[in-house]
């Protein structure tokens, strides 16, 4: 019971014995700050203010809202593909175009949706509130950022009409099927990926070099890094993650670009394609699948840990209860993060490699389960003798754990050389990592929204709407990904447009099928219902009164709901604790804020964990 | 309380405990006391530094293979080395003149780096000039393809210092200006100019030795 505010009435009990007096008593005395308060820029007109905005606010619901468009176009080429694989007979699909699908479908939900709504969407948005910053460090690059993210997306989307349609190659994009005749896209469409992949990367670093900062420089008076909300050290951990590992898809991004339009062999080996001998000669493929996953392993977690901080916030605000072990939650992040730069090779077991590497790779793969571990149960102790709100953010936030636990332990599996090996290339695949890397955090943006409507809209999204939305979404998606595990075990293997009569193929993998479909276009329909709710709930929404969850951390308690240019009016708040002091015994609410100053809550007694 | 502590000794701290919330709320809210377009010039310059390592890899990795035929060093090179080690000497004396104030020879130094890195980049281009007329294009072979992606990654890092020494050297000849916003910028520039050449030098000794 080290406690702050009990020594503080010890030793100035006669001073503070009125708690609302007008004076601010010495228990809250500050020095100045010797650091100059933030130059901000000012927009002057309609253009400034909401198009080529500088305000990170503003260019956090502008990728947001990017983002959300772009994944919604990934959504339906999903149904699609369901379609075809449920119902071959109507003939929706070509093969061609089944790939074509198979590949935007990915790329569009791994990057252009997830990265960029949890780091450009969130990012943007949390990092200046929650540090109680006015904005972002570089305004200037920050816009930058978002409209390179633009016009990466519509290099993307171009490439839906090039000759030829977009690449087919898998959103790994391994050469040298990728850039060689015969996979769909192989000319123009993949360059316009690669194209639009170094546009992300550029405008990435550029966003990225914000968030960075902003975090670690410009953050409000005692808030030390201890102090943040655990939603930002999930994306700061993953913002250093990405600005180390996507310079690796840079790389290779790059020299497939070269061997594409002017004929290098960085990546092809010497080989005859439609019988004629290509002029490639002596390129290494697996160094391209290297480089792929030394960026494609780390962009799992770059997804999942601004999803880990954001659930322990929701978790913690929506249980009333400090979280559990808020320093080994830090650690946790902090080492699954270095983690995940050392097992990568475990996406290539089945590439030939020699049998030491993989073991190596396993053992890894199986050491970073370590923190994840202890990530869900406190999670689960964070929730136990809390003082439950089944609010929507809530229920997200529970399922969140169901399913990421779910995920997490088919990869146990599958991170074992001898296990994945038969299990490679199958539904079983799918199944885990849609449930681990899709699912998931997607319950966790939803939940986020929900959460973080009222501060940007200032009003709050329907209830019975949401609960509706998320019982289907939830249902629906064990619907849709239950079955695939048994596919996969069975052995229907993926990015197989149809099936036909394969007689190692079981009868009831068709039926399946058309059930898993079934199930995606009612859990796809019920997004609908997410996004009428969105927009309606802008203007007809119950109007939110300030600090609507009563939560501690600083982007509740701006002057303004929704905080107004620059954040905080005329001084940037005074930090006196972190920001999960929730059911204090004492206290007079049941929060307390991370700006209220001690001399107003005396008597409370914190606890420590 | 603003000084970079030992990231372990940060991590440990208890942000419950009384003594720890006392100097807590003394925090200034910074992490290192530097200004945020130094840690900026860092935080590029570690992402600079994964990215040409990483060629660096892909480079060592192609080069066991059989088909690898080294290029020929043109001595023009050694001559572009020579310019960028000078550069980078004039632009330590140049920040030490602006931290002097000496605003003539500043003004000088800043001009004659612009004229060398220009120089550099005009060597560069005939290099690659002569290496083409001699028919080691980039599609002959994988290690010719290496030193144009280098010397072009190499390049464009060096076009892009030179936007922000057009901006700092724009900014000194104005009339008046913040001696101390300048200095800094200067020292900024400087640092990014030193980096660039420990890259070019990594990476010209790296084709030497292969």
């Amino acid at each position: 019971m080290s406690d702050e505010y009990e020594h503080k009435i010890e030793a100035k009990s006669d001073y503070v014995s009125d708690a609302s007096s007008v004076s601010t008593p010495d228990i809250d005395a500050v020095p100045e700050s010797e650091l100059p308060d933030q130059d901000l820029y000012h927009s002057h007109s309609w253009w400034t203010t909401y198009v080529f905005s500088q305000d990170a606010k503003y260019i956090g619901i502008q990728y947001a809202l990017t983002a959300i468009g772009t994944g919604l176009l990934g959504l339906v080429l999903s149904w699609i593909m369901r379609i075809q694989l449920a119902f071959p007979g109507l003939g929706w699909l070509e093969p061609a175009a089944y790939y074509q699908f198979v590949t935007m479908h990915g790329m569009i939900m791994v990057i252009y949706l997830l990265t960029a709504l949890f780091l450009g969407g969130f990012g943007n948005l949390l990092i200046p509130l929650m540090c109680g910053s006015r904005d972002m460090a570089f305004p200037y690059v920050n816009m930058l950022s978002y409209w390179a993210f633009v016009v990466a997306v519509l290099v993307l989307l171009a490439s839906f009409f090039v000759p030829g349609g977009p690449t087919g190659a898998g959103w790994t994009l391994y050469p040298p099927q990728a850039i060689t005749a015969g996979t769909p896209g192989s000319d123009m469409g993949i360059i316009l990926m690669l194209i639009s992949l170094i546009l992300f990367v550029a405008g990435f670093t550029m966003g990225g070099l914000n968030y960075i900062i902003t975090v670690l420089q410009l953050r409000a008076r005692g808030m030390t890094l201890m102090r943040l909300p655990l939603t930002i050290w999930g994306i700061f951990t993953a913002t250093v993650l990405a600005m180390l590992a996507f310079p690796a898809l840079l790389v290779g991004c790059l020299m497939m670009t070269l061997d594409s339009l002017i004929g290098t062999s960085f990546f092809m080996p010497a080989m005859v394609s439609l019988g004629e001998k290509l002029s490639y000669d002596g390129g290494s493929p697996i160094l391209f699948q290297h480089l792929f996953w030394f960026f494609g392993h780390p962009e799992v977690y770059i997804v999942a840990l601004p999803a880990f901080g954001i659930v322990s916030d929701l978790l913690s605000v929506h249980a009333r209860k400090t979280i559990f072990g808020y320093r080994m939650m830090v650690w946790a992040i902090v080492g699954i993060g270095a983690l995940s730069f050392f097992v990568w090779a475990h996406h290539m077991y089945v590439s030939g490699m020699n049998p030491w590497f993989g073991f190596f790779f396993a053992t890894t793969t199986l050491i970073i389960a370590v923190p994840t571990a202890i990530k869900v149960y406190n999670w689960i102790l964070t929730l136990w003798k809390g003082n439950i709100q089944l609010s929507l953010p809530m229920l997200f936030s529970l399922a969140f754990i169901v399913t990421f636990l779910n995920g997490g332990l088919t990869g146990l599996f599958l991170g074992n050389v001898t296990v994945d090996v038969p299990l490679s290339d199958t539904y079983f695949v799918v199944a885990h990592f849609h449930m681990v890397m899709g699912i998931a955090p997607i319950l966790v943006v939803f939940g986020a929204i929900y959460h973080w409507y009222p501060l940007i809209t200032g009003r709050m999204m329907d209830e019975t709407l949401g609960k509706i939305h998320f019982w289907i979404t939830f249902v629906g998606s064990y619907a849709i990904y239950f079955p695939m595990h048994y596919q996969g075990f069975v052995g229907v293997p993926r990015r197989y447009f149809e099936i036909y009569d394969s007689p190692y193929i079981e009868t009831s993998t068709l039926l399946l099928n058309q059930f898993i479909t079934i199930a995606a276009l009612i859990v796809g329909a019920a997004q609908l219902v997410f996004l009428y709710n969105l927009i309606t709930s802008v203007r007809l929404g119950k109007k939110a009164e300030k600090n609507p969850w009563k939560a501690n951390s600083l982007e509740w308690q701006t002057p303004q709901m929704p905080p107004e240019h620059g954040n905080w009016g005329k001084e940037t708040p005074k930090v006196y604790r972190w920001a999960y002091d929730f059911s204090v015994p004492g206290a007079k609410e049941d929060y307390i804020p991370q700006n209220q100053p001690p001399s107003e809550i005396i008597g409370a007694k914190v606890e420590k964990t | 309380m603003s000084k970079a502590k030992n990231i372990f000794g940060l991590l440990a701290e208890k942000p419950w405990e009384k003594g720890q919330i006392e100097s807590d709320n003394k925090h200034e809210g910074q992490t290192l006391s530097l200004s945020k377009y130094k840690v900026g010039l860092r935080t590029i310059m570690a992402v600079s530094i994964v990215l040409f390592s990483l060629f660096i890899v892909a480079y060592s990795d192609r080069m066991l293979v059989s088909d690898w035929k080294n290029m020929p060093e043109p001595w023009l090179l050694w001559l572009n080395t020579g310019i960028l080690i000078l550069s980078s000497i004039v632009f330590y004396l140049t920040e030490n003149y602006s931290k002097k104030d000496l605003y003539e020879r500043t003004k000088n130094g800043l001009y004659f780096i612009g004229f060398l890195a220009y120089a550099f980049l005009i060597g560069q281009l005939i290099v690659w000039y002569q290496l083409m007329s001699t028919g080691y294009y980039a599609t002959t072979n994988v290690a010719n393809a290496f030193f144009y992606l280098f010397t072009t990654l190499h390049g464009l890092h060096l076009i892009g210092g030179i936007y922000f020494w057009g901006k700092t050297t724009a900014k000194f000849l104005k009339k008046n200006n913040d001696k101390k916003d300048i200095n800094h910028q200067i020292e900024i520039c400087g640092t990014y100019w030193h980096f660039l050449l420990a890259v070019w030098i990594v990476l010209f000794g790296l084709m030497l030795s292969s």
